[in-house]
């Protein structure tokens, strides 16, 4: 078995006793296999059982353990110690997510935003169960499949500098699905939700710097997905200024 | 302390929580719901399930087929009446997912696909790619948004149930954020917190897998039934125990020992079918139980190939190619490649088999009712039983969707029954003491006990005497372990003194949890002298339906072990036959 001692350093913060967050640095002797998840639970079982992050399935698809590792936002059970620069590992909790306890952050923003899109299907009228399942081709299931993929770990939100500077954007993931719903062919919610992304807190915030997508753990494409929607809003723009009677 | 007043709590928002939840406010906008969760919904163990749901929807199959593979495949230990229920109710459960915009894989005419799985006679597993679970769960969830009524408290940790006069009066639970503790007061309480797979060291299930709600309603005198159904997953991945899907077997891979022999054979799920040609109910598509029990069979020929994370056989899927891969098994490509440093179009990767499921859980009947009043459960932590000694791949996420909407159905009918006003005093006394108990773990003066300790010896316990075969000697070993953890467990002190978000705090209640259900487990697996189905005792090695065609029902007595008594299995069209999987019949 190969062991490397490697040092982590980790933010620590307990607003019941604590000012601010400090660093804490822990010894740890991984395993050539492990990812960083693997040498926290090292450190919660073995050596300060006050480490406190989030975490379940260890198999990036519950998206509970984001967290920032040498200041790049990753699932730390998908973020592989040998991957890693030699040296000190640095964790901290997403960065744009106030702290709550050491690792953990408050979600509640991206939960209210979640909401504010509308991310379910909204039928032209609803289906009897009897009339059975929508028929939809495989292309159709194409068209929105990859945005359909998110898996809420907010990644994207940690990366997106648009959200630091202005934290009533929307945000990557929650537009991601908006789109996503806009494209399934079984939805005719588009207009109800465009009153909320076709906003400057919606789409039009984004300044396409990208970083939302080249973070993402399940190739969702958020830019994609916004800027494909920008396009949208333009030509809904267009259709109802020089075209008005193209609206019904 | 902060008491908030529902009609209905609802514990656990995976699947079956959110699937009630969605129910309960189908069924009447004017109900007050809580929907309790110790995480995040979306981050509920539900979204781990990859290959698929169970339903009929071909011409070719039929409610009878159904029927047949699930009492089958469970060793005749199901309900019968229970499992009719289930079937009939499974295709519009997932026309009505399919509705709300899962991403069903579709055939080229944009009907909904279905794939073979273990222990079928047709085809009828609907997937979303191998990422079926996710897709259910996030569905759920996001639809769940829709209803204004359904009152969300994430991140709350229950800690009990508040019961008297003989009837569910609410729950209590810690609020994460804050360490504060809350009294939910309702008259109908429904269970959905999933399996308990954590009991053991090596399992599929994450972290959260506790058996929270198992260990809350044995404790308010629900007995546990069939405990002693663990079931082992043939297909996991040494080291992390990530699963690899049934869907590999099912779209074409192949089990191999160490000398590429596809070992099957020699376990009556023979003849050998033709590579890339699957067979329905043989050789790869035999049963989980049947295949993880040919593993360890393997095992002791020395047929096995080491590595550094214990014994393996070989899962080979190289011969389907890459685009079908992709296709259909994307995550699995993934997984195998991060995880294991193999990539599945190209070479065999090594698996094993892995805790996976519990097929016994909270004692409840057809509608999802336990027999306290007022207590319902649904999906992993329940036991109805449609999954009998051995479920069916892909008939478990159908379960949570059937048995959600059922519990909810149940619990609205029991709160306008009328006869369920809240005793506030007893509950409040309730509320109270529980509140005393969270700050009496708070309180405990140092000690060396320490809860990793605890935990390793408890999973190493169940591991060496309540695995995939069993005996006498080694459970009662088990057994005796257990008590004792039980015992040590309450000197663990917390070093961790912070109301905030404290998982020290929330790790040391799952740990009680644990060691509760894993005794019912090896309690029942000790009391249960044959085999059958996922319980496997190599001194008592034939079933024996004289005597055990019975529910195990393990009953709590505090500190000492559960009392176990029996109760007759519901058979209404189907006499207990042979389980049949080899390939010579028709």
């Amino acid at each position: 078995m190969s062991q490397r001692q490697i040092t982590f350093e980790i933010l620590r913060y307990d607003p019941e006793t604590e000012t601010e967050p400090r660093f804490q640095a822990y010894c740890v002797p991984c395993e050539e296999e492990w990812v960083v998840l693997d040498a926290l639970n090292y450190i919660k079982d073995t050596l300060d059982g006050t480490l406190n992050y989030r975490w379940s399935c260890h198999m990036a698809v519950c998206g509970s353990c984001g967290m920032m590792i040498n200041g790049e936002p990753m699932l730390s059970c998908k973020a592989f110690i040998r991957d890693l620069p030699a040296g000190t590992i640095k964790v901290e909790p997403l960065y744009h997510f106030p702290i709550e306890r050491d690792l953990v952050v408050v979600l509640d923003d991206f939960m209210d935003k979640l909401e504010s899109v509308k991310p379910y299907v909204i039928p032209k009228k609803q289906r009897p169960i009897e009339d059975g399942p929508y028929k939809q081709t495989p292309k159709q299931l194409h068209q929105y499949q990859q945005y359909s993929m998110c898996i809420n770990c907010l990644l994207c939100y940690a990366a997106c500098p648009q959200y630091g500077l202005t934290p009533e954007f929307i945000g990557p993931a929650a537009l991601a699905l908006t789109h996503r719903y806009n494209l399934d062919s079984r939805d005719k919610g588009r207009r109800q939700r465009q009153e909320v992304v076709a906003t400057h807190e919606g789409v039009w915030e984004c300044s396409f710097v990208g970083a939302c997508s080249e973070v993402c753990p399940k190739d969702v494409d958020p830019a994609g997905a916004i800027q494909q929607m920008k396009i949208a809003s333009t030509a809904d723009w267009y259709l109802e200024h020089l075209m008005p009677w193209r609206r019904s | 302390m902060e008491t908030i007043e529902s009609d209905v709590v609802i514990v656990g928002a995976g699947g079956a929580g959110l699937r009630a939840a969605i129910a309960l406010a189908e069924a009447d906008p004017g109900l007050r719901i809580s929907l309790l969760s110790k995480v995040y919904p979306m981050r509920s163990h539900t979204c781990a399930a990859e290959g698929g749901a169970a339903g009929v929807a071909r011409s070719d199959d039929s409610m009878d087929l159904h029927f047949g593979d699930t009492v089958g495949g469970g060793d005749w230990l199901c309900d019968q009446d229970a499992v009719e229920f289930f079937i009939n109710e499974a295709p519009k459960e997932l026309t009505r997912l399919e509705h709300w915009g899962c991403p069903w894989s579709r055939e080229t005419d944009g009907s909904v696909g279905v794939r073979p799985f273990g222990g079928m006679k047709i085809k009828r597993t609907w997937f979303a790619a191998d990422k079926t679970g996710f897709h259910l769960l996030h569905t759920l969830f996001q639809t769940s948004l829709k209803f204004e009524s359904i009152r969300r408290f994430d991140e709350v940790f229950t800690t009990d149930l508040l019961v008297s006069d003989g009837r569910i009066q609410g729950c209590c639970a810690v609020e994460m954020r804050t360490g504060e503790m809350k009294q939910f007061l309702a008259p109908a309480v429904i269970l959905c917190t999933g399996g308990a797979g954590r009991i053991f060291p090596f399992t599929t299930n994450g972290a959260i897998k506790t058996g929270d709600g198992m260990a809350l309603a044995y404790r308010a005198g629900v007995p546990l039934k069939d405990m002693e159904f663990v079931q082992y997953h043939p297909t996991g991945l040494p080291a992390t125990g990530i699963l690899l899907t049934e869907g590999c077997r099912g779209e074409g891979g192949v089990l191999r020992n160490k000398d590429g022999y596809r070992y099957l054979q020699d376990y009556g799920m023979g003849p050998e079918t033709p590579l890339g040609e699957p067979v329905l109910k043989t050789m790869e598509l035999g049963p989980r139980d049947r295949l993880s029990q040919a593993f360890w069979q393997e095992q002791k020929k020395g047929n096995t190939v080491p590595t550094k994370w214990g014994d393996c056989v070989l899962l080979d899927m190289t011969h389907l190619g890459e685009a079908r891969i992709l296709e259909r098994l994307p995550f699995v490509h993934e997984l195998a490649h991060a995880y294991a440093g193999v990539d599945i179009v190209k070479e065999a990767v090594p698996i094993r088999p892995v805790v996976h499921y519990m097929m016994g859980g909270i004692h409840t009947d057809i509608n999802a009712a336990t027999p306290l009043p007022g207590l319902f459960a649904a999906g992993e932590c329940a036991c109805v039983s449609i999954n009998g000694a051995n479920r069916l791949g892909s008939n478990s996420l159908t379960e949570l969707l059937v048995f959600g909407k059922r519990a909810a159905e149940s619990a609205v009918k029991y709160v306008r029954s009328g006869t369920t006003k809240v005793d506030r005093a007893a509950a409040d006394q309730q509320a109270n003491a529980a509140e005393a108990r969270v700050q009496a773990l708070f309180d405990r003066p140092e000690s060396t006990e320490t809860m990793t300790a605890v935990r390793n010896e408890m999973t190493h316990a169940m591991e060496t005497g309540a695995g995939i075969y069993r005996e006498e000697a080694m459970l009662k070993d088990t057994a005796d372990a257990l008590a004792k953890l039980r015992q040590r467990q309450t000197s663990i002190a917390l070093r961790d003194k912070s109301k905030v978000f404290n998982t020290e705090f929330t790790q040391l209640v799952e740990l009680g949890c644990m060691l509760d259900v894993a005794q019912a487990v090896a309690v029942s697996a000790l009391a249960r002298k044959e085999s059958r189905g996922s319980h496997q005792r190599l001194d008592h090695v034939e079933r024996d339906d004289e005597t055990f065609l019975k529910h195990s029902m393990a009953h709590y007595q505090g500190e000492d072990a559960p009392r176990m008594d029996y109760l007759d299995v519901v058979i209404t069209k189907s006499r207990p036959g042979v389980r049949d999987y080899s390939g010579a019949k028709s």
